[in-house]
């Protein structure tokens, strides 16, 4: 049977696939945050995980506001990411899994999560950024389902409601009758606003908390609405979703093996967490 | 209709209501996903917005190149991002342009905001 082996939360700020392009991952301003990731590729050497479950969120390449899916997944045989917008380079593509993206799909329809089903995907810097940096060489030994969260356009999925769908997954990929490790990333945040007078914005003893909350007190983000965690992280620091997503798959027990955190990349708080879960 | 959500200064929610007003200005955005858009309108921008149905302040807001006034003429963050690509600006550029500072400032504030 399959089992969830652990999650790894990061955030994906472009900028970090500018840094890799340019291969300035040791200058000053970057190390602090690409310092954050040889324990957690040390681990996934030691693990080797079968499947990726990425829950992320489109910014405007797969998905526009002619349809707006609040909860989607991916069901493609492979991914690839594309232009967004500034001409960033191709990388090699990803390979899907599709039995797997087709049992979830059965799996959480089943328990009332309406997820919208995508036999074709393009993938932008919220899911390839983070693969990118589990796995520098880019020869990429996990296959892939996107799971995709709206934050684009309000209201957004609640964070009690994402808290559920995470529950969900964990749920269907404990059920699945292939005998793979699977590994759940979460991608985004912690506390930016790109936009408004507030620009800028970031709020590290929330972003603080936040991190604590998913080893001590995983719900504890389930508190706020959609609108009350932009208040906290801004209009951007709402994609702890993806992160709560990704800490609820996991019912066992909880170990945080590795964080970093460190303010700022671009406008973010830039934040990563390794967490290893143990049925 | 009064919006029974909480205010947040300096913060637009992107709702409905901002979505219907901005619909022609994001799906222009939208557009630049794609060089050769990206090209047309940097050939003949009056032609390209046009082709959009941009209203008069979603027009201005471009040829202006402003943040703020694009978000008020119903601009979400995202497209507009694509839009700021255009003309090589980074998060920073348009965190200072909004903010009114200049970047040097913008990003001193970012870094203190860490401390």
């Amino acid at each position: 049977m399959a089992k969830i082996v652990g999650a790894v939360t990061t955030s994906h700020v472009p900028a970090i696939g500018g840094a890799i392009h340019k291969g300035i991952q040791h200058e000053p301003y970057w190390k602090p945050f690409f310092d954050g990731f040889p324990p957690i590729r040390e681990w996934l050497a030691k693990v080797k995980p079968d499947v990726a479950i990425v829950v992320n969120n489109d910014h405007g390449l797969n998905f526009f506001l002619d349809k707006m899916p609040t909860f989607a997944i991916g069901a493609a045989p492979e991914y690839h990411n594309a232009d967004e917008g500034w001409g960033i380079p191709v990388l090699p593509s990803f390979k899907g899994d599709e039995d797997l993206s087709w049992h979830l799909a059965e799996s959480l329809i089943g328990e009332e999560f309406d997820m919208v089903t995508c036999q074709e995907m393009v993938v932008d810097h919220a899911f390839t950024l983070p693969l990118a940096l589990l796995y520098p060489d880019m020869k990429w030994p996990v296959r892939v389902v996107p799971i995709n969260i709206n934050t684009v356009l309000f209201p957004t999925p609640s964070a009690k409601r994402c808290y559920k769908l995470g529950q969900a997954i964990g749920r269907a990929v404990e059920a699945f009758d292939q005998d793979v490790k699977v590994l759940v990333i979460g991608t985004g945040g912690l506390s930016h606003q790109l936009e408004g007078e507030r620009a800028g914005f970031i709020n590290k003893e929330f972003d603080v908390k936040f991190m604590d909350s998913l080893t001590s007190d995983p719900q504890w983000a389930t508190q706020y609405t959609d609108r009350e965690l932009v208040a906290h992280t801004g209009t951007q620091g709402i994609e702890l979703l993806n992160w709560l997503t990704a800490r609820a798959t996991m019912s066992g027990t909880v170990t945080k093996l590795h964080s970093n955190f460190h303010i700022p990349i671009s406008n973010t708080a830039a934040a990563t967490m390794l967490l290893g879960h143990n049925v | 209709m009064k919006s029974p959500h909480i205010k947040i200064p300096g913060t637009t929610i992107f709702d409905g209501s901002e979505a219907r007003r901005g619909y022609a200005l994001n799906k222009m955005c939208y557009s630049f996903n794609e060089k050769a858009n990206r090209d047309e309108f940097l050939k003949d921008e009056d032609a390209y917005c046009a082709k959009y149905g941009l209203n008069p302040q979603q027009r201005a807001a471009i040829a202006a190149k402003n943040v703020l006034q694009l978000l008020a003429a119903g601009g979400n963050a995202y497209y507009l991002a694509k839009f700021g690509g255009i003309f090589g600006l980074d998060m920073q550029d348009i965190g200072a342009q909004q903010t009114g500072v200049s970047k040097d400032e913008f990003k001193a504030k970012l870094v203190a905001a860490g401390k």
